[in-house]
C-alpha cells in the first residue's frame, strides 16, 4: 500500500511539474500543424538568432574543450603547489548566478572600464557584441569538459603513457595515440554537455549582449523578446526548437555517459 | 626523502613519484616546463574570464567600505528582494529534500512500466534552457492556464519555477547511494522486529543523509542564483515577486552598477559558503563511508 502511495506522489509531482507543462508547449506549437512552426523558425530574425547562437556556442565549446583537456591533464597527471585551489576555482562558475557573470564582465570589459576603453581604442568592442557573449558562455560552461574527463583520466592510470614514453614516443604522440583514445567517450560526453549549456544559456548572455534585435539576439533571447511582444506563436516555435535540442543532447549524454562496463 | 613515502591515494597512480621512472633527465625537465606552461595558461584563462571579473564585482559592491555596502543591500527594495530570494530558496530546498529523496526511492526500489523514461526525464530541467522552462511553466500555470491555476506574478509562481530547475539535484545525489546500499542491514533490522518506518529512520536515513544534504545544498545554491526561469513568471514586481537576480538586471539596465554589484556580492558570498560547505560534507561523508 505504502509502495503505491509513494509511487503516486512521485509520479504525480513529476507529471505536474515536468511532463504536462513541457508536453503542452509541444501541443500548442503543433496543434495548428507543422507549417506555422517552420514558418516561424525561418523568419529573418529567427534565422539570424540561430546563426548568432551557433557562432557563440561553437566558440565557447572550442575554447572550453582546449582548456578542459589541458586543465584535466594538469589536475590529474601533474603535481604542483596550489592544486586544491585550482580544483575549487574550476568549480566556481557553477555556483555563480548567470546574472552576476554578466555584471562581472560588464564591469571589466565595458566601455567605462579601463580595459574596455583601451580595447575600444584599438577597435575591439567586447560588451554588447559577440566577444562578450562568447566570454559569458565560456564562463557558465567552464567546468563541464574538465569534470567529464578528469575521473576517466584518473581511472586510466599512467602505465600505458609511461610505456609509450620509454619506447621513444614524444609527449604529443603519447597524447594523440594513447591518452586521447582512452578519454574519447568522456570527452564526447563533456562536449555535448558544454554545447547544450552554451546553446541554451540565457541570463549571462542577456546581460552582456544588450539584447539588440537582429544583431546580438540569440535563440533564447528571441524567445523572451517575442513572448513579451505578444508574438506567442514565434516564442513557442523557438522554445520547441530549443527543447528538441535539449532532448537530443540529453539522449546523447545518456549514450556517452562513462559506465563501468565500457 | 618524501618521495619514498607511498601516496595514500593508491587509486590515483599519478603520484609525485611517477615521473622519476623516466630515466632521461631532459625528459624530466621538459615535463616540469610542460606543467609550468600549462598551469600558466590555465591561470591566465581563469583570471581573464572568471577571477578578475568576479573580483571587480566585489570591489564595486564592497570596495567603498562596509558602511556603503550595508546601505546598498538594506535599501527597502534590495532588502525585500534578498529576503524573498533566500526565503523562496529555503522553501524550495526543503521541498526538494523530501520530494527528491522520495523520487530517488521510487526510482530505485519500485518498478513499474516506463521507469527508464521517467528516470531519463529527471535530467530534463538541466538540459532545457531556463527561459524555455519559464515559458513552459507559464503555459500551464499562467493567465491562460488550461487548469485554471494562475500563478503568474505571484510568489508561488517563483517557487514553482525554482522547483522545476532544481529538481535533479537531490534525486541525482541520493539515487546512486541508494543503489549501493546493502540490503542485508535492512533485512537484519526487519528480522529483529523493526517496522518499515523504524528501519527507514534508523538504518536507511543515516546512510543517505550526506547525499541528501549535498543535494539540498546544491538545490539551494541554484535557487539563489536562478534568473531565466523566474523572469517571465515573476513579472518582476518590486516588493512582491522580484528575486535577487532579476533585481540585479533591472539595476544594470538603469545604470546603477554599484547597487547591482552590492546585491551580486551577497549572492557570491552565499555561493562560496555553499561550495565550501559541500566540500566539508563530502569529506564528512567519505569519513563515515
Amino acid at each position: 500500500m505504502a509502495k503505491y502511495a509513494l509511487r503516486a506522489v512521485a509520479l504525480g509531482y513529476l507529471m505536474f511539474l515536468l511532463v504536462i507543462p513541457t508536453g503542452l508547449i509541444f501541443w500548442k506549437t503543433f496543434s495548428a500543424g507543422i507549417g506555422p512552426f517552420f514558418e516561424a523558425l525561418t523568419s529573418p530574425s529567427a534565422l539570424h538568432a540561430f546563426q548568432v547562437t551557433l557562432i557563440v556556442a561553437v566558440w565557447a565549446v572550442v575554447l572550453n574543450t582546449i582548456f578542459g583537456v589541458g586543465t584535466a591533464l594538469l589536475l590529474v597527471r601533474r603535481q604542483f603547489p596550489g592544486k586544491r585551489v585550482l580544483n575549487l576555482l574550476v568549480d566556481l562558475p557553477v555556483a555563480v548566478s548567470p546574472v552576476v557573470v554578466g555584471l562581472a564582465l560588464i564591469l571589466v570589459y565595458g566601455a567605462f572600464s579601463p580595459a574596455g576603453a583601451a580595447l575600444a581604442k584599438v577597435g575591439i568592442q567586447i560588451i554588447f557584441s559577440l566577444p562578450g557573449m562568447v566570454l559569458a558562455t565560456v564562463f557558465v560552461s567552464l567546468p563541464l569538459v574538465v569534470r567529464a574527463i578528469a575521473p576517466v583520466l584518473e581511472e586510466l592510470g599512467t602505465d600505458q603513457e609511461q610505456a609509450a614514453l620509454t619506447l621513444g614516443a614524444n609527449p604529443i604522440q603519447t597524447f594523440v595515440r594513447i591518452t586521447l583514445p582512452g578519454i574519447r567517450w568522456a570527452l564526447g560526453y563533456g562536449i555535448v554537455l558544454c554545447l547544450a549549456r552554451s546553446l541554451g544559456e540565457y541570463g549571462a548572455v542577456a546581460v552582456v549582449s544588450g539584447r539588440i534585435v537582429d544583431q546580438t539576439q540569440t535563440l533564447t533571447l528571441f524567445v523572451e523578446e517575442r513572448f513579451t511582444n505578444f508574438e506567442e506563436g514565434q516564442a513557442y516555435a523557438a522554445s520547441v526548437a530549443l527543447a528538441l535540442i535539449a532532448v537530443v543532447s540529453l539522449l546523447l549524454t545518456k549514450l556517452l555517459r562513462p559506465k563501468e562496463d565500457r | 626523502m618524501t618521495t619514498t613515502v607511498v601516496p595514500a591515494g593508491a587509486a590515483a597512480p599519478a603520484g609525485p613519484g611517477q615521473p622519476e621512472k623516466v630515466p632521461v633527465s631532459a625528459g624530466r625537465r621538459q615535463h616540469r616546463a610542460g606543467t609550468a606552461i600549462g598551469l600558466g595558461t590555465a591561470i591566465i584563462y581563469l583570471s581573464l574570464i572568471v577571477l578578475i571579473p568576479l573580483a571587480a564585482v566585489v570591489w564595486k559592491g564592497a570596495g567603498r567600505g562596509p558602511g556603503f555596502f550595508w546601505d546598498a543591500i538594506t535599501t527597502p527594495e534590495a532588502k525585500s528582494t534578498l529576503l524573498l530570494t533566500v526565503g523562496a530558496s529555503m522553501l524550495v530546498a526543503v521541498l526538494n529534500l523530501v520530494l527528491g529523496t522520495l523520487i530517488a526511492w521510487v526510482l530505485v526500489r519500485d518498478s513499474f512500466p516506463g521507469k527508464t523514461i521517467v528516470d531519463t526525464l529527471i535530467d530534463l530541467p538541466f538540459a532545457l534552457p531556463t527561459i524555455v522552462a519559464g515559458l513552459v511553466l507559464l503555459t500551464l500555470y499562467g493567465p491562460k492556464s488550461p487548469l485554471g491555476i494562475n500563478l503568474a506574478y505571484q510568489r508561488s509562481g517563483v517557487v514553482v519555477a525554482l522547483l522545476f530547475v532544481t529538481l535533479p539535484f537531490v534525486v541525482r545525489t541520493v539515487q546512486p547511494v541508494l543503489l549501493e546500499l546493502d540490503r542485508d542491514m535492512e533485512q537484519a533490522a526487519a528480522s529483529l522486529g523493526a517496522g518499515p518506518w523504524l528501519t527507514f529512520r534508523r538504518i536507511i536515513l543515516p546512510n543517505l543523509l550526506p547525499a541528501m544534504i549535498s543535494g539540498t545544498a546544491l538545490a539551494f545554491a541554484r535557487a539563489i542564483a536562478e534568473y531565466g526561469s523566474t523572469v517571465l513568471i515573476s513579472g518582476n514586481i518590486p516588493f512582491k515577486t522580484q528575486v535577487a537576480s532579476v533585481q540585479i538586471v533591472s539595476q544594470i539596465e538603469s545604470d546603477n552598477m554599484a547597487g547591482a554589484a552590492a546585491v551580486a556580492t551577497v549572492l557570491l558570498v552565499v555561493a562560496l559558503v555553499v561550495l565550501l560547505t559541500l566540500d566539508l560534507i563530502q569529506r564528512w561523508g567519505a569519513r563515515r563511508g
